[in-house]
């Protein structure tokens, strides 16, 4: 049976890593080379990892940083952040990252997509669309450098055109929620998944297991991804890697099951 | 001694580090002298068919690599797309394979899918196996990494070395005498792939 993923987030920046709240206030949680060892002794489905910092400041990917990630992850890792051409995405995959997420660069021109997934096949092209709720009526919007810029572009119909155009994978992240761990945004999630057949990772909001298990209930196969309650541990929010253990994760698959 | 094809595609550090950490000496090759020798080849890979293909044509290694396979009958191991590069042809590309098994790659057929999420086949799913003597050595319902939107159809299924259910059952894993492939990444699928992994080197 295939399971629902459960995905660590980091975030780079200054090559280190952070953890924001609503995509601001950055507060330092470690480096990133030791955040992947521990998260390999914990055998984790998968990691994301953003560069938080390279589509703001207009700059490429840190190529021997990646390098050294994708080396040391034992799971798969997916790479987001700066990448705007198909030489950049194939430069990515050729350092050994099994997937690349576009987020700004795809909003400017979507074939993008359709290029980048005829050299590096569609199962490694990951749409990432950041969105938060704008206008005086509060409908979704999806926006880019990091939450700055509204784009227009509303995420369902977003998500069907990156479908269309040959993406592998959609991830949905909540601005309004990054950070404040009171659960994912489920209104929105489900918009979305009516609307496309890729596989979905979400993110923004899970503050415990419960959020997760309910995610999966709903939903079954999916991603669930997850940034501060992966490496905070606390009501002080103390820096500790964590991850739940195969017997947790089980648990929660078999709630799933259950219920399908 | 492990000999990693290096033709710019997937993730070669990934078997380097876990054979390092096994004590199994490893190597990568990246022209034909360099491949020449090699005992027990990897072929790993990220990308689209025709891509994959194209960059092995065009490392100079092909008429090694075939030599060494197909005549010197040296264990090789395809890995995700480098599995799917052993079969004859796939309706991913235009392009032939390596034709090393004879088998076929084909798209998944959606149509006959219940589950909301469809293609591709991504995450972790359990592995049945057949023959516990080579690949799958010394493991007990192991679960592996999958990311593909094509499965290898092979044209005598008794090659299957196992099988793995996606809204039916596929061959997630082949041995052809000395040719072995994996449709899942043992390179990021923790303890079952480096088991995986140290079993290929030991065979």
């Amino acid at each position: 049976m295939l399971r629902p993923r459960i995905v660590p987030c980091l975030l780079l920046k200054n090559g280190g890593l952070v953890k924001t709240v609503r995509f601001s206030n950055p507060k330092y949680v470690g480096d990133p080379i030791n955040a992947v060892r521990i998260f390999n002794e914990k055998e984790v489905d998968e990691l994301i990892v953003v560069d938080i910092d390279a589509t703001a400041q207009g700059r490429e990917p840190n190529y021997t940083l990646i390098a050294n990630l994708a080396a040391e992850c034992r799971m798969p890792l997916c790479y987001g952040g700066g990448v705007k051409t198909v030489e950049q995405v194939e430069r990515i995959i050729s350092l050994g990252v099994e997937k690349v997420a576009l987020s700004a660069a795809v909003i400017m021109s979507p074939d993008l997509i359709s290029e980048a997934a005829a050299r590096v096949g569609s199962q490694s092209i990951v749409v990432v669309m950041d969105v938060k709720k704008s206008g005086l009526l509060r409908h979704y919007e999806i926006f880019t450098h990091n939450g700055n810029e509204g784009t227009g572009f509303d995420p369902v119909a977003f998500a069907r055109r990156v479908e269309a155009l040959g993406a592998g994978e959609v991830v949905l992240n909540t601005i309004d929620l990054d950070g404040e761990m009171k659960g994912y945004d489920l209104e929105l999630i489900s918009l979305v998944r009516e609307a496309i057949s890729l596989p979905m990772t979400v993110l923004g909001g899970a503050g415990n297991l419960k959020d997760i298990e309910d995610l999966i209930c709903t939903f079954g196969i999916i991603g669930a991804a997850a940034g501060s309650l992966f490496v905070f541990k606390g009501k002080y929010r103390a820096v500790l890697i964590n991850y739940p253990s195969r017997v947790e994760r089980d648990a929660l698959f078999l709630s799933q099951m259950s219920n399908s | 001694m492990i000999t990693l094809v290096n033709y710019g595609l997937g993730n070669v550090n990934a078997f380097v580090n876990i054979y390092k950490q096994l004590n199994v000496p490893v190597t990568v090759a990246e022209t034909a002298d360099e491949l020449a020798m090699a005992e027990k080849i990897i072929l790993p890979g990220v990308g689209a068919f025709d891509w994959a293909m194209t960059r092995l044509n065009e490392s100079e290694m092909r008429d090694c690599l075939d030599e060494l396979v197909m005549v010197k009958k040296r264990p090789v191991l395809g890995v995700c797309v480098g599995m799917q590069m052993m079969a004859h042809r796939s309706d991913e590309g235009r392009l032939l394979g390596l034709g090393w098994i004879d088998a076929e790659v084909k798209r998944f057929d959606e149509s006959g899918f219940s589950q909301k999420t469809q293609l591709p086949h991504m995450g972790w799913n359990d592995v049945r196996f057949g023959d516990s003597d080579s690949l799958f050595k010394g493991m007990t319902a192991p679960q592996f990494y999958f990311l593909h939107s094509y499965y290898f159809a092979l044209k005598y299924p008794k090659s299957a070395l196992a099988v793995t259910n996606y809204n039916g059952f596929f061959t997630s894993a082949v041995r052809s005498g000395n040719v072995f492939g994996t449709q899942f990444h043992p390179e990021k699928s923790h303890k079952w792939g480096i088991q995986l992994l140290k079993n290929f080197a030991e065979l």
